[in-house]
């Protein structure tokens, strides 16, 4: 007599699991491989992304001191009170003290000139690192006569060697030595203005100090005790804020520069995590296709009295351990790959990157790479649990029935979870992270609205005349187990990932491009004095050269802005130091200018263009439309404006849209005329120079005469611009390649995972007669129709992604190339078709009895 | 004599799209313990859903199933999975195998569900008996039909159940092997004092047993006692 009280409840053997996961893996792994395969990318490049900040960020907390130099740097544009001077006499242990401005240098063996940053130094700076030469002892040596340092790419451009000499306004000076890094500054800023240090007891003499120039003062200071800094800048607060002096510690060094790297930081992990969103659908298609393949095996399983808790275990626990040994891969790829970003981005990194292995970024990346793994998988695994052992007596007696499932929809709520969060680490804005998400589940549904539409339409539409292979090729698209929804999100998916990126990369790179198109001008002449327009236009009239611009320029700041100046403004914006933080409008020089008519790199936007002061007196000025918006300004608010002390009043006429990218003189502030003729300013003329030779001889003539003005040698600068763009070009190609490279293997892992459920029926096929080319036609049209239908829908998705990313949160134009578009509508379906039949190539190439038994 | 299986007033009814379908229509009969029972019918006469029933892989619509006196419509599935594991085995017409085990490995799979230790030496005697100790090491893709079928015996009979049910368990094989495998699934069965339970198509096969339970359209339409019991 059976035992009537049976036990029911069974303790997991969780051993047994183990053992069962291992054992019922064993003829799927290269199918496992394949789900393996979408999140080793991903995960890589997020290791990569990770380290490379983490390795960035204690660099700069390591090296903080060497960018600065010292402890406290106070900066100045104007004169200096005697009141001020001597308060910044009591500061720090050690003192040093820089003026820099732009200006030419001549040198004078290969009779060159170019324009570069003079810094005239006093005193022991820098007090932490070291202002490199060669030869090493002529950082101190300079200091001791009339000697230069000069920035190494210039000695090598003009083939200059210490001893020579070089000329910077009235003076000349012998070259000391190379320069060959300096303190905070990046290889890219010193290739676009090149640095020569000077002795600060000559820079009167050179005659470059006069009205005009601007000269920067920086005041450098070492303390013992660090504590005491700020103890300093508490105590001079208002006397510093009242001079409009600006400050840079340590502290806020670190801050900036970290800050300064946010936005690399965040394209770079934005990159990663599609990428990675790229690889969550890899795992999600892999899993799905892999849990209907073992229906039988699990109802089997399920009969021989395998419970809905066991059998759900066992597949976790092969999705973990997959998802695992991905993550683990790609973790390993991921810090490989990050000694490759420094190659790329040394140039535009101010201190010395030391790359090593990150273990809390690899540890974020195993984590990461279990938690999609399992997350994106758990719908399909859980309907291992409503597998029916009924399945082993009858096949497709009772399917999974996913809807029914209340733990579905938990899971489904988990996944957005996951994705709205892992979207806000990276955007740390709430609502952005929100507009991804909901963006997201509609393209989701949307592809799955398309697959069922097309289904629909397919069993309607096709008709009866069509050559049979046509008919079957279609018709597999709609019969019992078709992979077309599938397939449909996994390839629209990716589509959409793949083409976004690409267009938003060309958004990035447009955005980034540097043009002299702009202007048919290639040289420009700045820093004239109102006394050498006349004799330099006669000058430039002379060498036969004409003057295509004349552009007048006026330095000033804002003190007030509808009635209300920067103290009462400040009063509601309070840093957490106690500090008022006066609105941006209010800081900083602005550099401005007078038109009468629109420029041709200008737009007008809102508003009237005012070129002319009317009779009444009142000046409407016009703004660039992007500033207006960062002052917070308006149409007809009015703003006075202290022009070298005296208050002009003035109303916002207009707003402008300005087109940056050109090379030539642009300006956020522009006055009618009528008002600040009269103003102290400086000219920039613009002239267009034909030959190379032509260019070095004017640039000569020009600084013999006038010594203080600058000349900017535009194909020069564009040139070099343009390689720092090469360079920012290559990096945003490469992390938006990488994640395109798992959009790829997502795709193929999607068509070659699903080919299971159309090898039976090719194979009857053949067994009945079907020829080769019967076969291969049957099976190319189907994956060919839906790829090209699941393509369309995923880069008509992506035009309106990218289109909402450049409008609303690039802020750019949008205009996206047709040729690439159908590129991609050509070559992904095309990829499609090609895997597809590439997976089905056993049908054709071994006898059909051996592949059944091979599937069975 | 006591009855293993019983089947009290059972009926399965499948709802489609506001349709109602009836496949198994009050059905009534107990089996003894111990004895060998042909269920037969033509197709879609309610054979592999009463077999269902009885095995505990789905539920009555209606009616009570009590299998070693325990109510299976009480039980939920987990409860049931408990119960199969404990006091039924399987054989398939398709086999079932799970591919990704070896022989011996398909074979340890209940005793190893059950959490019982030592159990290969078992489950090769198992195997030995069906004449497949030397292929213990094989895939279900290395065998024939027939050797995975002899598999699917040693594994029904693994744990040692109280009541074995075969679904068409020659319908996939050739005459021949058909005639091995049932002279083995008879032998076995007596020497294990197995209830068995056979749903076929095959009358040669169901005049084997002791009972024949004949059914058409849902409806038992014969039960008949068979002399050689």
């Amino acid at each position: 007599m059976p035992d009537h009280n049976l036990n029911i409840k069974r303790s997991i053997n969780y051993s047994w699991l183990l053992k069962m996961a291992w054992r019922d893996s064993r003829k799927n792994r290269s199918r496992l491989l394949l789900f393996m395969s979408s999140i080793i990318l991903g995960i890589a490049a997020l290791v990569a992304v990770y380290s490379f900040k983490a390795n960035l960020q204690r660099d700069i907390d390591e090296q903080a001191k060497t960018l600065t130099g010292a402890d406290l740097i106070i900066e100045s544009r104007r004169p200096l009170s005697p009141a001020v001077t001597a308060l910044l006499d009591t500061l720090g242990t050690a003192r040093a003290k820089e003026r820099n401005f732009v200006s030419m240098v001549y040198f004078m063996k290969g009779e060159g000139s170019r324009l570069v940053q003079i810094r005239a130094l006093s005193g022991d700076y820098p007090f932490y690192g070291n202002i490199e030469t060669l030869p090493s002892n002529a950082a101190s040596t300079f200091k001791t006569g009339r000697k230069a340092l000069v920035d190494h790419t210039l000695m090598l451009q003009y083939q200059a060697t210490p001893g020579d000499s070089i000329k910077i306004g009235n003076l000349s000076f012998v070259i000391e030595g190379s320069l060959e890094s300096v303190p905070g500054q990046t290889g890219i800023a010193s290739t676009v203005t090149p640095v020569v240090y000077i002795p600060l007891e000559y820079l009167e003499q050179t005659g470059l100090t006069q009205l005009g120039s601007r000269i920067q003062s920086r005041y450098f200071y070492k303390y013992k005790d660090v504590l005491t800094v700020n103890r300093d800048l508490k105590r001079h607060q208002q006397s510093l804020d009242k001079a409009q002096l600006s400050y840079e510690t340590v502290a806020t060094k670190k801050e900036s520069t970290g800050r300064a790297f946010k936005n690399l930081n965040q394209f770079l992990a934005l990159s990663g995590f599609i990428a990675l969103l790229l690889g969550c659908i890899g795992v999600g298609t892999s899993i799905q296709v892999y849990i209907k393949e073992k229906l039988a095996a699990i109802a089997t399983l399920r009969c021989l009295g395998l419970n809905a808790k066991e059998a759900f275990l066992i597949y976790l626990i092969q999705v973990g351990a997959i998802g695992l040994l991905g993550a683990i891969t790609g973790a390993f790829l991921g810090t490989a790959l990050q000694f490759l970003l420094p190659l790329v981005l040394k140039d535009f990194i101010p201190v010395e990157l030391s790359m090593g292995i990150s273990w809390s970024a690899i540890g974020q990346g195993l984590a990461t790479g279990l938690i999609i793994s399992v997350l994106f998988a758990l719908p399909s695994l859980i309907s291992v649990r409503s597998i029916s052992p009924l399945n082993a007596i009858r096949a497709s007696f009772e399917g999974v029935k996913p809807a029914r499932d209340p733990l579905k929809w938990l899971v489904y709520l988990l996944v957005i979870g996951f994705v709205y969060g892992f979207t806000y680490l990276q955007m740390k804005d709430s609502m952005q992270a929100l507009a991804f998400v909901i963006g997201i589940l509609l393209a989701f549904l949307l592809l799955i609205g398309q697959s069922k539409l097309l289904m629909l339409v397919l069993r309607k539409m096709i008709p009866e005349r069509m050559a049979y292979v046509w008919r079957q090729g279609f018709a597999n698209l709609y019969r019992p187990n078709n992979q077309t929804m599938i397939l449909s999100v996994a390839i629209g998916l990716s589509t959409l990932f793949i083409v976004t990126l690409y267009l938003v990369q060309g958004v990035l790179l447009n955005k980034v491009a540097v043009s002299g198109n702009g202007t048919k001008s290639n040289m420009v002449l700045f820093d004239i004095q109102p006394a050498q327009k006349e004799p330099l236009a006669k000058l430039l009239k002379r060498e036969n050269l004409p003057v295509l611009a004349e552009v007048p320029i006026v330095t000033m700041r804002i003190i007030e802005i509808n009635g209300k100046n920067a103290e009462q403004y400040g009063d509601s914006t309070t840093d957490k130091n106690g500090r008022n933080k006066p609105s941006r409008a209010f800081s900083g020089e602005i550099r401005a200018s007078y038109q009468a008519d629109l420029r041709a790199t200008e737009v007008l936007g809102e508003g009237k263009w005012v070129g002319v002061t009317p009779v009444d007196g009142t000046v409407l000025i016009s703004l660039e439309k992007a500033y207006a918006d960062r002052i917070k300004v308006r149409i007809g608010d009015s703003i006075v404006f202290d022009v070298q002390g005296l208050p002009v009043k003035t109303k916002v006429g207009s707003f402008r849209t300005v087109d940056w990218n050109t090379v030539q003189p642009n300006f956020r502030v522009v006055f009618p005329t009528g008002v600040l003729e009269q103003a102290p300013q400086f000219y920039v003329f613009m002239t267009h120079v034909a030959a190379a030779k032509r260019s070095a001889d004017l640039q000569a003539k020009v600084l013999k005469q006038f010594p203080n003005v600058s000349i900017v040698n535009l194909d020069m600068i564009i040139k070099t611009i343009d390689s720092l763009f090469d360079k920012i070009n290559f990096v945003i190609r490469f992390m938006a390649g990488f994640s395109m490279a798992t959009g790829w293997i997502v795709l193929l892992s999607s068509v070659m995972s699903s080919k299971g459920q159309r090898l039976k029926e090719s194979v009857l096929l053949r067994t009945m007669g079907a020829s080769r080319r019967q076969i291969l036609t049957i099976t190319g049209l189907e994956y060919l129709f839906l790829g090209f239908i699941a393509t369309a829908a995923g880069i008509i998705l992506a035009i309106l992604g990218s289109w909402a990313l450049a409008v609303f949160a690039l802020k750019s134009n949008y205009a996206p190339e047709i040729l690439p578009l159908l590129a991609f509508l050509i070559a992904i379906p095309l990829l499609v078709m090609l895997t597809g039949l590439y997976s089905s190539r056993s049908v054709l190439n071994q006898p059909p009895l051996e592949i059944l038994r091979k599937e069975s | 004599m006591e009855h293993i299986l019983n089947i009290q007033n059972v009926s399965k009814i499948y709802e489609n799209a506001g349709h109602k379908l009836t496949v198994l229509d009050q059905i009534n009969f107990s089996i003894q313990t111990g004895s060998t029972v042909a269920i037969t019918g033509p197709s879609g006469s309610g054979k592999t859903t009463l077999l269902g029933l009885c095995a505990g892989l789905d539920r009555s619509s209606s009616g009570k199933v009590s299998l070693s006196g325990i109510d299976l419509d009480h039980l939920t599935e987990d409860e049931r999975a408990a119960v199969r594991n404990r006091y039924v085995g399987f054989i398939f017409q398709n086999f079932q195998l799970l591919p990704t085990l070896t022989a011996l490995e398909n074979v340890m799979v209940p005793l190893e569900l059950r959490g019982e230790k030592n159990i290969k030496k078992h489950a090769l005697d198992l195997l030995d008996k069906v004449g497949l100790a030397d292929r213990s090491g094989h895939y279900p893709v290395q065998l024939s039909g027939g050797e995975q079928q002899r598999v699917s015996l040693a594994r029904a009979f693994s744990n040692q159940p109280a009541i074995l049910f075969a679904d068409e368990p020659t319908g996939n094989l050739d005459a021949e092997t058909s005639d091995k495998v049932i002279k083995l699934m008879f032998d076995l069965n007596r020497e294990a004092g197995t209830t068995l339970v056979i749903v076929t198509h095959d009358l040669d096969l169901a005049a084997k047993t002791n009972r024949m339970i004949k059914l058409k359209g849902g409806v038992v339409v014969a039960d008949l006692v068979l002399n050689h019991a």
